[in-house]
């Protein structure tokens, strides 16, 4: 089994798009919730911030963050030659 | 091998259509079917008669499905055949997923927790985006049948197998008592039997979806189960926010409402009526606590005041009924320990002498140290739930039935979106249904409750119970007591909908209490069948055999499940927080670094899931009041449920240390991790697929 250079690239860049929505995900998740009182002062929606945030905000943005991941993963695949033939 | 994969591909398409096809008839059949029971009660069916045809035609259903995906093939078995697409095998993540404590627990949980209840929310829904990025792909291409599996593979040996066996059975067990407890109650409540035979009785229903068909018979009925249980969610809430909001979307339509009842929280905090209510249980706890502090001598004064009352009565005659009871109540004092016991309790309402916590308000506490406590467990609990989710094996075991990688990663996506439609309706429904309480409840006249609150309150005290303690006839906030429960089981009551969306309610948490259950099962089953007999203890066992084995596993541990659940072991709510921390501490760290880190090892492993998992249980039995442990042992004051806070860190650091100790895992090692990062590596000759 041959890993080139190639191969290596794809790796890495696998690792900084999972990098980039990781922190997204932690930046949502516990900052977000360590501040909910000081996010609160705001509305959104008619919500106050902090708590539309942890009941509706953070869930899409996981939602989409995993959306995003299945997507550009899906296309470096191709990219890169490793995909699994094509649908 | 090109023209296979297409031959593969094509047919793949049109098994999707297929399905497509089906479900949708079958979606459209359930309708019919509640149309044609909401015409029969108009028509004057009995209520317990809607109950019975609810709980055995949709069993009935997933019996069917059950029979109809019998196999004795090993890879049909264990993992589907591995061809079900990313939608489907979305929702029956989301069936599998979703349990009795997600369904009936999680929106009276919000409302009675308020802001601090959404940290099992995003828990819950958070622990994906660590199964997208970081596992369900690479366990994909790995592609065997089980959690312990991997381990095996990537670390070498029976010893790192045996504690990922030990590991998936004790947190898939404890969850699995809650899930068939879940059932017991919800099949009780449904057909008036008593919770043991419930027990039993919900028993039979698990195991008609899974003893024949394994994986393949459980993905199907959890498909068709995640159906029933969101048209059972959804339905009550949206005609609920439509009388309240006038916005048949819940989640936009509580923005008003939940302002409403911010205004309405801060009138109740100041009414004269219910500060009276709140004063008269502050008396009652202080009167109890006095005499707490000398019980010899109270219960001497009680009791000789008590005789001394029934002497009166008896001496003017007084009716037959009143001396009664008088006497009934002294007999509450038979011993000192009773007392000490009735005072305890009584004690015990200086809980409900506090004003109403504001709905939206995080971390409520009394002084700065309360709130900062309050804070960190949210956030343990945040953390303990999400790594936890990326790590129960009855969900990664999910990812291992897709076509392909492609398709595990945008099965994770439906995945989540399937459980968001779920999780995010349930703070709108707890919004409005606080709404509903403190508006049109609170305030009525205990002569005219509305009939919701009558009829619960008739049924089980436990759920709903409304004393008038200032005897004003008017019902105050503080003086109704409410099981969380109550709050997806009386929604369609509270909004005005016929009973025959109560049924598809309870249709509704039964199948999720029973599609939870199967997946559960068949971890544990699997473990014992796949990887302690078949890998440890017979690997030339035929296949059939193995099938056959796990077939008699599954029966037996879902009867051990059945009695342990039976027996009503603590709460349910502790039971599930446990699988949860404990699968984060043993599985999650060796996982994850057996993919992304090389140079983790075997003794790494070991270590490193024995350390974590250890100092996991260590902290509950320490902290937690069933095992004998006390409140004072919390380290940091964080509760028992967030024990993973310790545990996986310690697992993680365990790993990198023991393993950098020790030598560096073989070339072929190298090649399986490679192996698994690349979905199609071109002359990679390895295949780890099982058969």
């Amino acid at each position: 089994m041959q890993v080139s250079e190639k191969h290596k690239e794809y790796w890495r860049k696998n690792l900084v798009i999972t990098g980039i929505l990781l922190s997204i995900w932690f930046v949502v998740t516990f900052p977000e919730a360590w501040f909910a009182r000081e996010l609160n002062q705001f509305t959104f929606l008619g919500f106050p911030l902090g708590f539309y945030m942890s009941a509706q905000g953070s869930l899409i943005v996981y939602v989409v963050i995993i959306g995003v991941y299945a997507w550009y993963m899906n296309k470096l695949d191709v990219e890169y030659g490793v995909d699994e033939g094509d649908e | 091998m090109s023209q296979y994969i297409a031959a593969n591909q094509a047919s793949q398409r049109a098994f999707y259509q297929q399905l497509k096809k089906y479900y949708s008839f079958y979606t459209g059949g359930f309708l019919l079917f509640l149309l044609a029971l909401a015409v029969a009660e108009q028509m004057g069916m009995s209520r317990r008669w809607i109950g019975y045809w609810f709980l055995f035609a949709t069993i009935a259903l997933y019996a069917g499905i059950g029979i109809m995906s019998r196999t004795v093939d090993a890879a049909e078995y264990y993992v589907a055949g591995r061809r079900v697409p990313a939608f489907f095998n979305g929702m029956a993540t989301g069936a599998d997923w979703m349990s009795a404590a997600s369904f009936i627990g999680m929106a009276g949980t919000l409302y009675l927790a308020g802001f601090d209840g959404l940290a099992w929310v995003m828990g819950w829904t958070g622990g994906y985006v660590l199964v997208a990025l970081f596992l369900a792909p690479y366990l994909r291409k790995f592609g065997q049948f089980t959690i312990p599996d991997f381990l095996g593979e990537r670390y070498g040996g029976n010893i790192v197998r045996s504690v990922g066996i030990f590991a998936a059975i004790l947190c898939s067990f404890t969850y699995v008592v809650a899930q068939i407890y879940g059932v017991g109650l919800i099949t009780s409540r449904f057909t008036g039997l008593e919770f043991q035979y419930g027990v039993f009785v919900g028993l039979g229903g698990i195991l008609v979806c899974s003893f024949l068909g394994g994986m393949r018979a459980v993905t199907w009925t959890q498909v068709a189960q995640y159906i029933i249980l969101i048209i059972a969610y959804l339905t009550p809430v949206i005609w609920l926010s439509y009388k309240h909001t006038g916005n048949p979307i819940p989640q936009l339509g509580y923005a008003t409402a939940l302002q409403k009842v911010t205004e309405r929280e801060k009138v109740l905090a100041t009414d004269p009526k219910e500060i009276e209510v709140r004063n008269i249980f502050k008396a009652r706890a202080a009167a109890a606590d006095a005499k707490l502090q000398d019980v010899p001598a109270a219960y001497a004064a009680d009791k000789a005041a008590a005789d001394k009352k029934i002497a009166d009565l008896r001496a003017a005659a007084a009716p037959a009924p009143d001396i009664a009871a008088a006497e009934k109540a002294a007999a509450a004092f038979k011993d000192e320990a009773s007392a000490k016991a009735a005072w305890t309790k009584e004690k015990g309402l200086a809980a409900r002498a506090n004003p109403p916590t504001p709905h939206a308000q995080p971390f409520p506490g009394k002084d700065e140290k309360a709130q900062d406590i309050a804070r960190r467990n949210f956030l343990g609990i945040v953390f303990c739930m999400m790594i936890g989710t990326a790590a129960l094996p009855h969900i990664l075991m999910r990812y291992y039935t897709t076509p392909s990688v492609k398709q595990a990663r945008q099965s994770v996506t439906w995945s989540l979106f399937f459980i968001f439609l779920l999780y995010f309706t349930a703070p709108a429904l707890a919004v409005l249904a606080k709404f509903d309480v403190y508006h049109f409840l609170v305030g009525s006249s205990f002569a005219s409750l509305p009939a919701w609150a009558a009829n619960w309150a008739a049924v089980d005290a436990t759920l709903l119970s409304i004393t008038d303690v200032n005897k004003d006839g008017i019902v105050q906030l503080a003086e109704i007591v409410l099981g969380g429960d109550i709050i997806v089981l009386a929604t369609p009551e509270i909004a005005g909908l016929p009973y025959v969306i109560s049924g598809l309610v309870a249709a509704g948490g039964l199948a999720a209490a029973l599609s939870t259950a199967d997946g559960l099962l068949l971890t544990i089953a699997n473990a014992l069948s796949h990887d302690l007999y078949y890998k440890m203890l017979d690997p030339s066992a035929s296949t059939a055999r193995r099938v056959t084995v796990s077939k008699i596993l599954l029966l037996v541990v879902a009867l051990v499940a059945a009695t342990v659940s039976s027996l009503k072991p603590g709460n349910i709510l502790f039971l599930v927080g446990a699988a949860f921390s404990f699968a984060a501490s043993s599985f999650f760290p060796a996982l994850v670094l057996g993919i992304f880190w090389k140079r983790a090892n075997k003794w790494g492993a070991i270590v490193g899931m024995a350390a974590g998992l250890g100092i996991c249980m260590y902290y509950m039995v320490q902290t937690y009041p069933f095992f004998g442990g006390v409140a004072a042992n919390q380290w940091f004051g964080m509760s028992p449920v967030t024990a993973g806070v310790f545990g996986v860190p310690v697992g993680i650091l365990t790993i990198i240390i023991v393993s950098l100790l020790t030598a560096k895992p073989d070339e072929r090692v190298q090649e399986l991790v490679e192996h698994v990062r690349y979905p199609h590596l071109r002359g990679d000759t390895l295949n780890t697929q099982g058969t």
